[in-house]
Order: structure tokens, then C-alpha cells, then sequence
């Protein structure tokens, strides 16, 4: 981090003693980075007991805010006070003392391997020298148990002295909620904390955090979910450009709230979906096998039609695309595209077929550290700039250019680094240079994880146009809001096998929970 | 939020003109300084003794810069280079082939070899590090067999009492004697793999598959691309690269010396990081591992003019690669993505 401007504003501004005391005030907080500044003078209240819910599109500032709370940025302006005190929260660990948490979105970031679910729980004690480093797991365990219980985590000693890896992406998150509870915080900040669990999971979640309000934890929730946000927040706060654009108290005005969110641009249309059925199938998959224990399906995939393929995590959503893509391969099942044989043996012979797939995780799968925009984008069709062989600099620029201003994707140009642009704007390349391909199957897998609004709605509009254009487009996702914004066609996906197959405007909402929440 | 968003202050410019220029900047004044203390350094003789000596060095370091571009690492290079040495004597000496078919030998020799580490290495999916360190230990052993540890010369005594029949032919030892012009023959065979090296990495869509492998192999693989053919084509070039220098090699010494190639592992893996310094470009290639070993020879040579002893050299090579992996990671804002698996 460098050339950060430093404003030695710290000074302590006086707090005013005839407000109510809020849990936490932030008072003008201000941040730059270089000469960008992130954060223009935040200003915002959690009070005891209720949940605050912050709203904003990527690059809002968020992030920034987050890491300011977890004493990760100690040179930011402005003045934070918990309980009426001011306080300076420097490090991680002056925010914890002070009593903030923060449970990060990024679970691998915060979660130890190697050690055990046990160590895990108690590993801020271990931090703070609270228990010696070198203790036998089995003097661990009491203290472990403790903690997990307080989220009726239920877990077994079998599963404490567990290595932390063999746990599920559910099961880590609340990990790491017992671990920032166990610290009896006085203000959780939540990142979002939905992204990984299933429905069951997420109730347990609410559950939990009615009971802490009941305790007078303030709560800050941070989420792209307006469902979550009706259902959890009592307050609400939207962030844009670093600044707050609306504070609203339930309940809620939601379009004035996404409205704030996304500035003078208009909201998109798409929810206001104009059904396409397709009728000439272009997969056909036969006695598919998802998972190592699954019955074998089968399933037609359609051109003309958004097919929306939704299920909670492990529901096999992701085996079947890379499937399809090549990218892994099925227990068993063949498939056949145009009626016609088709086996892929590795991505490129997908790729030959024009058959497309955008990964569920960017930063792992789709993300290359160090590379422009024309680069990420021409890699695919590297024969399609070139000419036996030799790289054509102009053409590539210029499909670069091509696809930034199709997409309406924000940056400097075709040079610019992959890195440097937001989540929607990157998810914008790595969806465009499939689509601008002209793809016969066009696999999207969570399109929309870390994508903020704005660009949801562009991405979304792009695949019901190629769609109508003929393609044969498949969304795999776990949210039911945005499946219905996107598919024509529903496939509801449990455990491997499929339970609902319908068209979008024949089936409500609560039908596909309840398919989708159908125990095998 | 990334450091990368902000628009670069004055500082950060300066930063970058550093680290993009400030190795060349480096090397030009070494080269003034040397050329103006010692008049004998600048003339064109030296200056061609200077890049003939880089040569091997240079090319075992563009076969090391190809398997850092896909992320890995070629430990056996050295190795490979050594049986190159041991493959030509041995071709001629005791098979009394002619040159041509020693090098030919010798270059299939270096092809197998790069074949065996990718066979270990994208099929066996050992680490390039392991893969490669194990490779090294198995040919530096696996030669010395046949010729029961002895180096080949011309006119040894065979195990069974009879004389070698063959020996170094002179076309042979052209390939280091000899001149194109003025220019010595390892020189201008040098140059041409730098400019082959360059083109292929930067100017082909094969080059491009290989630094998307080296950026992220996963993403590269869902992006449609072979990575295990390229991942594996990188080690059969550095193999091959390694045969090259071999010949280069065991041409300048004339004879099969068993220890020959096995000091210059570490050189070309220094050389090779040298280059990711060079221009900012924060990535392993061709012309920053040419300007690496060139760097390199100036200061040997330099040094060596003003009297310094040969046992000083290792720790000059050692500075030398230090100041530039300051370049590349202490002082650039772009960081170096190098850290083969292990």
C-alpha cells in the first residue's frame, strides 16, 4: 500500500450526548488511496440490538469500510466512537479489543488449515496469548465446545478434532460466526454472510442473529440480497461513490433504496421477463451421473431458452457444467449435441463445438493475475488473431476495444489490467469474450456472485439476447430472485437428481423453495 | 481496493522509470565504467570474448526462462547440458561418428530428456521443482556409467585395453572456434535463440498459452487451453535449449569432461531472474534473460580485468542477482507472480 494520503485528522471531535448512545458511530470517516479517495465522508450509527443493513454496488466503498472497522486501515479520517467513547482502532486486534468482529466474506482467508475445527474455534485466544500456544487438543476441547455451542452447532468431539479443511463451506462460515461470537462482540459486522449457505443454513443464520439483537449486539450486514434485507434489517444504509446515498428505517422503500444504490441510471427492466421457449433441442444428456452417489438423469437443454438450473451447494449444479464444458468428467452419462455424439475429452474440444462456460469462482478459475482486458479476452480465440500462429497486436486490441464498449465495460481501455477493475466489470469480460464468440451453448455457473447491480442487469440482458438470437443458455445459481429475473425454464437440482422442471410462468416462487428444500 | 486504481503520483512514476530502466541504466554505466578505466575492455576482440563467454550461460538461461514462463522451473538443466557434453565426445570419440551426427545425437539426446521431465511433470504431476531436481541427480549419475566416471578424451585407453578410435573433428570444434564475419559462431548462435526465444513467447499464440499457464493454470485450462501439451512442450525446448549449450560447450573444452555443465545450473536459473527485472515487465522473458547474462559477463569480465581472482567471481554473480530481484520485488509496484509449485 502505497503513497496512501494520510490525513492526521484523528483528532477526537466531540460526540453528542443528546443522542441516544449508539452501539457504534462513525463520524465523517474518510479514506483515499493515492489521489483516489474511496471514501468521502461516511457517516453512520449502529444501534444496540438492531440490524443495519449496508447496501451499495461494487466499488462503493464497502470493502473499504469493512477493512476500517476491522482496524485494517489505520489512516483513515474521521472519528469512530463505540458506547460514546472514541476510539482508535489500528490493528486487527485493537478492533477486536474494542469489540468489533468482522466475519469476512472470504472464508478461506480466515479460516487456519491445517489445524483442526477446535484450534479454529478458540484461535483468538491462541492470538492473544490467552492459551498457550503449545496445548494438547484435548485441553482445547472444553473451551471448543463452548463456543460451538453457543450457535447449537451440535458438533461432536469427532468433529472438533476434525482437520478444518474437511468441513463444508456451511460449516466453516459458522465456524467463524461461533469464533466472532465467542468474543462476546458488541458490534458484528457481517460480509456477506449468505453467499455459501443453503436455505436451511441461512434461516439457522437469522435465527441467530435475532437472538443476538435480543443481547443488544449491534449488527452490521452487508449484502447484495434485498430479500435478506426485508427479512433481517431494521435500519438501512446505502453506500455510492463513498458517500451515503439513503438511510431508510423499516420498513423499507425498496425501489428508492436500489434506486440510490445505482445512481441516475434506471433500473433494469429485466424482471419484467418476456418469455422465449426454445423447441429444438441442442444437448441432450443421457443417464448423467452428477455425483459419486446419484441416480443417472436425463435432460434435454434447449436453443431459444434461458434454462435456469438452480440448487443449494453439492446439489451438483457445477459437476453438470463442467461436465458439459469438459472441463471435468461424469461417473458416467454420454451426451449428445445436435443428436449428433458429442464427448469432450478436455475444455478445448467444448470450446471447438462452441459450447461456453463462465466458472463459479472468477478470481480462481477465470482470473489471470498480471493480464489486460485484450489478453483475458482473446486467450479462448487465440487462432482468431493470429495468422499461423503469429500474433496480431491490432486485431487483438481492437476486439478489446469492441468488447469494452459492448459491454459497457468501465476501465481505461484494452490495456488495462484485469486486476484493477471491479467485480462487475471483470465478470463483464470473462462473460463478453464468450458471448461476443457466438456461442451454440453458453454455460454460466453463479454469473452473478460478486457483481454488483448494475452490471447483474447488463449480464442478465446479454444472455436473454443470445437466447433470442438462438443460443442455447444455461444459468446455474442457488438464488431463486435471480433465476426468476433470468431463466425461461426452471430446473430445480437436488443432490444430482432433478425434481422440478417448468416454465417460469408457471411456477411461483414458493414452489421452487419447496423442490428445492425436498430432502432425498 | 488495489493500489493499482490510483492514477500513479509523482513518486509512484519515479518508482516505475526505476524499475523499468534502472537495470539497462545499470548495465550501461558498469559498461562505461569498465570501458573507460580499462582501454582494453571496450575493443571489439573483448567485447566479442565478453558475449562468447555469456553465450552458454545465456541460452541454458532461455531454456530455464521458457519453464518459468509456464510457472515451473528447470533444475536439470545443467545436467542436461553436461550429458550433451558427454553425448558428443562419446559419439565421436569411441563411435568415431562424424560432428553432424553428434550433434544430432546430442540434440535428441536433449529432446528426451525434456520429454522425460514433462512425462514426470504434467502425467505423473510431480511438482517441476521435484520432478526436475530428481531428473538432475539421475543424469549427472546415470552418465558417468558407461564410461566408469572418466572424462572422454581423444586417444584414452577403452575399458578392454584397446585405444579410442575417434576423436573431436574440426568442423566440430567450429561450432565454438568458429566466426560468421567477425562475429564468433556461439555468438551469433546466441542471438539467434534470443530472437527466436522472443518472438516464440511474445509474438506467438503458443507463447501466450505458455505465460497464461505460468499466470493461472486453472483459468488458462477453463479457457479452452491444452496446458499439460504446453506445460510439457516448455521442458522439451529447455531440454533441447540445454543441448544446444552443451554442444556450445563441450566444443570449447574439446573434451568430454564429466564434470562439465553442472556449475552452470544456478547461472542460468540467475540469469533467467535477472531478466524478470528488466523493462518492469515483471514476468520471466527472452531479452531480459539475454540482458541478465550479458549484465553477468560485463562484471566477470570487467572485474577480472582489474585483477580481481576467479574464487571472487561467485560472489559478484551472487550481487549481481541480488540488486536485480531487488528491481523486480522490492522495488516494483508491480509484483513478480514466480513461485514455482513445490
Amino acid at each position: 500500500m502505497q503513497d496512501i494520503d494520510s490525513p492526521e485528522e484523528q483528532g477526537i471531535v466531540g460526540g453528542g450526548p443528546d443522542t441516544p448512545v449508539a452501539v457504534l458511530e462513525l463520524d465523517d470517516i474518510t479514506m483515499s488511496f493515492g489521489p483516489n479517495q474511496v471514501l468521502k465522508g461516511v457517516t453512520l450509527q449502529l444501534r444496540p440490538g438492531r440490524v443495519t443493513a449496508l447496501l451499495g454496488a461494487n466499488g462503493a466503498g464497502k470493502s473499504t469500510l469493512i477493512k476500517i472497522l476491522s482496524g485494517v486501515y489505520a489512516d483513515h479520517g474521521g472519528c469512530i466512537q463505540i458506547s460514546g467513547q472514541p476510539v482508535v482502532m489500528d490493528t486487527p486486534l485493537a478492533a477486536a479489543r474494542h469489540g468489533i468482529q468482522t466475519v469476512h466474506q472470504r472464508i478461506d482467508e480466515t479460516i487456519v488449515p491445517g489445524l483442526t475445527v477446535a484450534e479454529n474455534l478458540v484461535f483468538e485466544e491462541i492470538v492473544r496469548g490467552e492459551i498457550p500456544p503449545v496445548r494438547s487438543l484435548r485441553r482445547l476441547l472444553p473451551r471448543a465446545r463452548q463456543i460451538a455451542a453457543t450457535l447449537d452447532l451440535g458438533w461432536s468431539d469427532a468433529t472438533l478434532t476434525k482437520d478444518v479443511f474437511e468441513l463444508g463451506n456451511a460449516d466453516s462460515q459458522m465456524l467463524l460466526l461461533a469464533r466472532a461470537l465467542s468474543q462476546r462482540p458488541k458490534v458484528l459486522v457481517l460480509d456477506e454472510p449468505t453467499s455459501t449457505l443453503s436455505a436451511s443454513e441461512v434461516e439457522r443464520l437469522f435465527t441467530l442473529i435475532r437472538r443476538l439483537c435480543s443481547d443488544g449486539v449491534g449488527i452490521l450486514y452487508v449484502t447484495h440480497r434485498l430479500s435478506e434485507v426485508h427479512e433481517i434489517a431494521d435500519d438501512l444504509v446505502v453506500l455510492r461513490d463513498g458517500q451515503v446515498k439513503d438511510r431508510q428505517t423499516a420498513p423499507f422503500d425498496m425501489p428508492v433504496a436500489v434506486r440510490s444504490m445505482l445512481g441516475e441510471s434506471t433500473l433494469d427492466q429485466s424482471s419484467q421477463l418476456v418469455e422465449q421457449r426454445g423447441t429444438q433441442v441442442a444437448l441432450h444428456l443421457q443417464g448423467v451421473q452428477l455425483l459419486r452417489r446419484s441416480e443417472p438423469i436425463d435432460l434435454d437443454l434447449r436453443y431459444g431458452e434461458v434454462t435456469g438450473i438452480i440448487g443449494l451447494i453439492g446439489a451438483g449444479k457445477s459437476e453438470l457444467a463442467r461436465g458439459i464444458f469438459g472441463a471435468d468428467r461424469w461417473p458416467q452419462g454420454t451426451m449428445l449435441l445436435d443428436g449428433k455424439p458429442y464427448a469432450p475429452r478436455r475444455t478445448k474440444d467444448a470450446v471447438r463445438h462452441r459450447i461456453y462456460l463462465v466458472p463459479e469462482d472468477r478470481t480462481a478459475e477465470a482470473m489471470l493475475p498480471g493480464w489486460s482486458i485484450a489478453w483475458t479476452k482473446s486467450l479462448p480465440f487465440l487462432a482468431a488473431v493470429s495468422r499461423s500462429g503469429i500474433l496480431h497486436f491490432k486485431r487483438e486490441h481492437a476486439d478489446g476495444v469492441q468488447l469494452i464498449s459492448d459491454f459497457g465495460v468501465v476501465s481505461t481501455g484494452p490495456d488495462q489490467v484485469m486486476d484493477a477493475l471491479s467485480g462487475g466489470n471483470q465478470q463483464k469480460v470473462v462473460v463478453g469474450r464468450w458471448m461476443q464468440a457466438g456461442p451454440r451453448v453458453m454455460l454460466l455457473d453463479e454469473p452473478f456472485r460478486g457483481v454488483d447491480i448494475g452490471a447483474r442487469g447488463d449480464i442478465a440482458h446479454r444472455a436473454r439476447e443470445q437466447a433470442r438470437e438462438g443460443a442455447c443458455v444455461v444459468v446455474l445459481t442457488s438464488d431463486v430472485e435471480e433465476i426468476r429475473a433470468i431463466a425461461d425454464r426452471i430446473i430445480v437440482l437436488v443432490e444430482g437428481q432433478i425434481r422440478l422442471d417448468s416454465y417460469t410462468t408457471q411456477i411461483d416462487n414458493d414452489a421452487i423453495v419447496t423442490s428445492m428444500s425436498e430432502v432425498a | 481496493m488495489p493500489e493499482t486504481l490510483s492514477t500513479p503520483g509523482t513518486g509512484a512514476r519515479i518508482q516505475d522509470a526505476v524499475v523499468k530502466y534502472g537495470f539497462i541504466a545499470i548495465t550501461v554505466i558498469l559498461f562505461l565504467y569498465f570501458a573507460l578505466t580499462e582501454p582494453s575492455f571496450a575493443s571489439s576482440s573483448s567485447l566479442f570474448l565478453l558475449l562468447k563467454f555469456a553465450s552458454v550461460t545465456a541460452i541454458l538461461g532461455l531454456g530455464v526462462t521458457f519453464t518459468m514462463v509456464v510457472g515451473g522451473l528447470d533444475l536439470s538443466i545443467g545436467a542436461t547440458a553436461g550429458l550433451a557434453v558427454q553425448l558428443a565426445a562419446m559419439a565421436m570419440v569411441f563411435y568415431n561418428l562424424t560432428g553432424t551426427t553428434a550433434v544430432v545425437v546430442v540434440l535428441i539426446g536433449g529432446v528426451l530428456v525434456g520429454l522425460l521431465n514433462a512425462f514426470l511433470i504434467v502425467i505423473c504431476k510431480i511438482p517441476d521443482l521435484l520432478a526436475t531436481l530428481g531428473m538432475m541427480f539421475v543424469i549427472q549419475g546415470a552418465k558417468l556409467i558407461p564410461v566408469s566416471g572418466q572424462s572422454v578424451s581423444s586417444g584414452m585407453v577403452l575399458r578392454d585395453g584397446s585405444v579410442a578410435p575417434g576423436s573431436f573433428t574440426p568442423a566440430f570444434l567450429k561450432i565454438d572456434r568458429g566466426f560468421i564475419g567477425p562475429v564468433p559462431l556461439p555468438v551469433v548462435i546466441m542471438l539467434v535463440l534470443v530472437v527466436v526465444s522472443w518472438f516464440f513467447l511474445s509474438r506467438t499464440t503458443w507463447g501466450r498459452v505458455m505465460y497464461a499457464i505460468g499466470s493461472n493454470p486453472q483459468a488458462a485450462r477453463l479457457s479452452g487451453v491444452r496446458v499439460g501439451l504446453y506445460h510439457g512442450l516448455a521442458y522439451v525446448i529447455s531440454g533441447l535449449f540445454a543441448s544446444i549449450g552443451g554442444l556450445i560447450l563441450v566444443s570449447r573444452i574439446g573434451q568430454g569432461d564429466v564434470n562439465a555443465g553442472a556449475s552452470s545450473l544456478l547461472e542460468a536459473v540467475a540469469v533467467a531472474l535477472v531478466g524478470t527485472s528488466v523493462l518492469g515487465l515483471a514476468k520471466p522473458n527472452a531479452w531480459g534473460t539475454f540482458l541478465g547474462a550479458l549484465l553477468i559477463g560485463i562484471v566477470l569480465t570487467g572485474l577480472t580485468m582489474k585483477g580481481l581472482q576467479y574464487y571472487h567471481q561467485d560472489t559478484a554473480k551472487g550481487l549481481v542477482l541480488i540488486v536485480a530481484l531487488l528491481f523486480s520485488f522490492t522495488i516494483s509496484r508491480r509484483k513478480v507472480r514466480y513461485s514455482p509449485a513445490t
